[in-house]
């Protein structure tokens, strides 16, 4: 097996714009809002970076097709710049190209920047949008909240769980995931809510009700890298590195062949696995310090705990009602509100999670710092369906770790 | 070897609307439709046209046959969606018929269903015949009260016939009792007294003497008088003219369907079929600028047909719509804010539609010739990880399989012209899967493992050039097969 990129690659500096509703700015104001923030943590100069890498999905909402929006916002000097787009795992793909090019030698210090501008549209929810003549002929007309929603069903039928203690558990993630969110100013959604704020919400895909699903925002977020050698030239110290970057792409298996029970996420399991391998963890439960996973929905977080292969298989309802999760619990998932309270520009999702890694491993995550800085951090970036889907992990930790 | 009736089918979709609720909405504006607020009237889904129901009663005629040998096709309406498509040419292939068919659309008539069974019985070549109709009507008219929509389907060719023709007879005569012209929507009727007495009973009776003579069959010998009449006493008015016993009037339909206008004396064939015992004498007549009648002797090979659900299974296969809200939607009769979601430009690539046609129309996928994975839709590469051969995919229809709900949502996010929007992942039984739509279901009915069985149907309309494209979806399997 190749070596991996375990401690190649550290981070120089990261930024994130506030996420949310953002009525007064475009998005290349909110590149530049993440980019400035991030610019000034590494303590370069712009000609310094000798490649970039951007990420939006639903490009066509916002800055279009290209590049060049980065480009232009940034005023990069013609360097080269690649816009990346892999469903809602595009922010972790952009990392992916700037760490590799680091990696490689072909770049000593890479930037990768996400960014969305959602709300456009007129109405709530993702935009509503053709996918290609074929596809519009034979898929269901099917939303986001509809498509995961039919994991509910699927692991109530597997693991034979009752739909409200599903439910509950679900209720439980979100409430959460807002009690987190309400301690970090640049979150979407910063108000608690109670389990009976979840259960009474009205439904929007069956069993998904309104606080079931993440916000969608607008924002952008960024990350500069270089080699361990150029940080420590740049008078960086406790430095993080990344320890793995995995991605696993759905091949069709799960749409076409009766193997897939469509209770988990076949790519989750799989990229976890390589993920842990090349950062040197064998027992993520208990080595991980930290994780943000995809929570685009409740559901979908709950079954993510498994897939990870840190809760057991039809155990993730218990460790989250115990408490496992939460941000005093042993290992806190969404400690700075994940995509439900953060919110999900969607190109920028990937690197916010690393963002609060990042934050928290140099104790700057405010109110919401964990006592003990986390060593490893999980960021899991998902994109799809749960039946086709892109599955992104990094996990970073403290240099040298 | 024999011709005559191979095998027959129907349609009857599954929303029923209580007369009732009409009358409840429109009596204010009309109270006569008080006096007709008995029964109920069978509407079709939004997801439903004549095209739909045609291909599910020819679907429900062949059942368990060999399609190779139905040879023509002839589709009968007078509410086909386009005025320049052949129809008949969609229903050949979501019934993946052999290409060599011969296909003719059969309009403008009430009476179209009969002269196309007419035409049919007279060819050499083996024929389904199929007719269909999405009745139209002004609210708070009284075509409104009287239709209903529905299907039926006859397949007649040589063989071991379930029934022969006796005798036909037709009678041409440009008596316009309504109209619908390219320009309007809706029928524009003459007086009913005058319809009754200068039409049906100037018309049909010396019609009917003529093909009972031929079959040398005197009237009182008819089992089973068949002809679709909305206006009342005029079957049995005829019938008597005709020396034909009231006791052989068939039940109309006007309790739990309505009148389905061109399809409906096939529909009421067939409904005659399901019941009718060796020996019978049916009497057939369709009425409309003129009139047909045929006479057909059942034979013993009725005790031996395939099970199908026909009229009488579909008619069992309901769902009561208190809403006529609902009615008026599915029907485009009102405008609805339909939100900003359903904007979303619906176009078609026909090239597209065209080159996917096996998978988009016919609903054919693939089996591997190395592992036997069955797939869908149909790829170069095998899905089966243990196999993953290259070009070894032979089409394998998925239409006729039995399935079941894997996974589902009922979503109310996304636009649906009824929502919540159902879909989900169904599991073939011999194997495959599928991410579909799911339609004739009720939200809380969804459960996994679920029955379901695939129907064709509007996958969407695009009201902006006038298009609607045609897909499958899965239904939840209801009613019971009868028959032999």
């Amino acid at each position: 097996m190749a070596k991996g990129i375990k401690d190649k690659v550290v981070i120089i500096g990261m930024g994130c714009s506030k996420f949310g509703e953002r009525w007064d700015k475009e998005a290349d104001n909110l590149m530049v809002e993440a980019y400035t923030e991030a610019i000034a943590d590494a303590g370069i100069d712009t000609k310094q970076i000798d490649a970039a890498w951007l990420a939006t999905a639903i490009e066509e909402q916002h800055v279009g097709k290209s590049a060049t929006p980065l480009a232009v916002a940034l005023r990069l000097p013609f360097i080269p710049v690649t816009r990346v787009e892999n469903y809602c795992a595009s922010g972790t793909e952009a990392f992916r190209g700037a760490v590799y090019a680091v990696a490689s030698g072909a770049a000593d210090i890479a930037l990768a920047l996400g960014v969305e501008k959602l709300k456009d549209t007129g109405y709530g929810g993702l935009p509503q949008r053709g996918r290609g003549p074929l596809n519009d002929m034979t898929n269901p007309n099917a939303s986001a909240p509809g498509s995961f929603a039919q994991l509910a069903a699927a692991y109530r039928a597997k693991h034979k769980v009752d739909a409200k203690d599903l439910k509950h558990g679900m209720a439980h993630i979100s409430v959460k995931s807002h009690d987190n969110g309400a301690k970090n100013p640049k979150a979407h959604l910063r108000n608690k809510i109670t389990v009976d704020t979840v259960l009474n919400a009205p439904t929007v895909a069956e069993p998904l009700g309104l606080y079931d699903c993440c916000g969608v925002s607008d924002g952008a977020a960024c990350a500069i890298v270089a080699t361990p050698e150029i940080a420590r030239g740049l008078g960086k110290k406790d430095m993080v590195s990344v320890k793995a970057l995995q991605i696993a792409v759905s091949n069709g298996l799960e749409a076409q062949h009766n193997s897939w029970d469509g209770s988990y996420f076949a790519t989750t399991r799989i990229a976890s696995k390589r993920a842990y391998t090349e950062a040197g963890i064998d027992k993520p439960r208990d080595q991980l310090s930290l994780i943000e996973v995809h929570d685009c929905f409740s559901v979908t977080e709950l079954v993510t705990m498994e897939d990870l292969h840190i809760s057991p298989e039809g155990g993730a309802i218990k460790d989250v009602l115990d408490g496992f999760y939460d941000a005093d619990g042993k290992l806190p998932c969404q400690i700075d509100g994940g995509l439900k309270c953060f919110g999900h520009p969607i190109g920028a999702s990937g690197l916010r999670m690393i963002y609060e890694m990042y934050l928290q491993m140099q104790g700057r995550a405010g109110e919401r710092q964990r006592k003990q800085e986390p060593v490893f951090g999980l960021t899991h970036n998902l994109g799809g369906f749960p039946q086709r889907n892109v599955c992104a992990i990094s996990i970073v930790g403290k240099y040298g770790a | 070897m024999t011709k005559g009736i191979l095998a027959f089918g129907a349609y009857i979709p599954w929303r029923r609307l209580p007369r009732k609720a009409i009358a409840d909405t429109h009596g204010w504006f009309n109270p006569a439709l008080k006096g007709q607020a008995k029964g109920e009237r069978a509407f079709c889904n939004w997801d439903e046209d004549a095209v739909t129901m045609a291909v599910e009663a020819a679907r429900d005629a062949l059942i368990g046959r060999d399609r190779a040998s139905v040879a023509a096709l002839r589709f009968a309406s007078t509410t086909f969606p386009f005025l320049d498509r052949l129809h008949s040419g969609i229903v050949a292939g979501a019934l993946s018929l052999d290409d060599g068919v011969s296909t003719i659309d059969v309009a403008a008539s009430q009476r179209a269903g009969t002269s196309a069974l007419i035409e049919a019985l007279g060819s050499d070549s083996e024929t389904l015949v199929v007719a269909a109709e999405k009745r139209g009507a002004k609210a708070a008219s009284p075509v409104e009260m009287s239709s209903g929509d529905g299907a039926a389907a006859i397949l007649v060719g040589e063989g071991k016939p379930l029934a022969t023709l006796l005798a036909k007879a037709s009678r041409t005569a440009d008596f316009v009792d309504h109209f619908r012209s390219v320009d309007n929507q809706f029928d524009y009727q003459w007086e009913e007294r005058w319809i009754r007495d200068a039409g049906y009973m100037a018309v049909v009776p010396p019609t009917i003497k003529r093909c009972l003579e031929a079959a040398k069959v005197a009237g009182k010998d008819v089992t089973h008088f068949c002809m679709p009449a909305t206006l009342a006493r005029v079957a049995s008015s005829v019938a008597k003219a005709a020396g034909v016993d009231d006791k052989a009037l068939c039940d109309p339909l006007h309790a739990n369907c309505g009148d389905t206008g061109a399809a409906h004396a096939l529909v009421l064939l067939a409904a005659t079929l399901e019941k009718a015992k060796p020996g019978d004498k049916i009497l057939v007549v369709g009425f409309g600028q003129g009139a047909d009648a045929l006479l057909f002797e059942v034979t013993p090979e009725i005790g031996k047909r395939a099970k199908n659900l026909g009229v009488a299974g579909h008619l069992a296969r309901r769902k009561e719509e208190t809403s006529y809200g609902r009615y008026l939607a599915f029907n485009d009769l009102i405008e609805l804010e339909r939100g900003m979601r359903s904007e979303t430009d619906k176009g078609t690539a026909l090239s597209s539609m065209w080159r996917n046609r096996e998978t988009v129309t016919s609903f054919i996928g693939g089996k591997c010739s190395k592992c036997g994975t069955l797939q869908f839709p149909k790829t170069d590469i095998c899905v089966n990880p243990n196999c993953n051969a290259i070009g070894t995919q032979e089409p394998h229809g998925f239409a006729d399989m039995a399935a079941r709900i894997k996974s589902y949502t009922a979503d109310r996010l996304t636009y649906a012209p009824d929502p919540p929007s159902c879909y989900g992942m169904i599991e073939f039984e011999e194997g495959g899967r599928v991410m579909i739509d799911f339609t004739d279901i009720d939200a809380d009915a969804l459960k996994v493992g679920q029955p379901m069985q695939m129907m064709f149907r509007i996958k969407d309309i695009d009201a902006t050039r006038g298009f609607r494209r045609y897909y499958w979806k899965a239904a939840p399997v209801a009613g019971k097969a009868q028959g032999a």
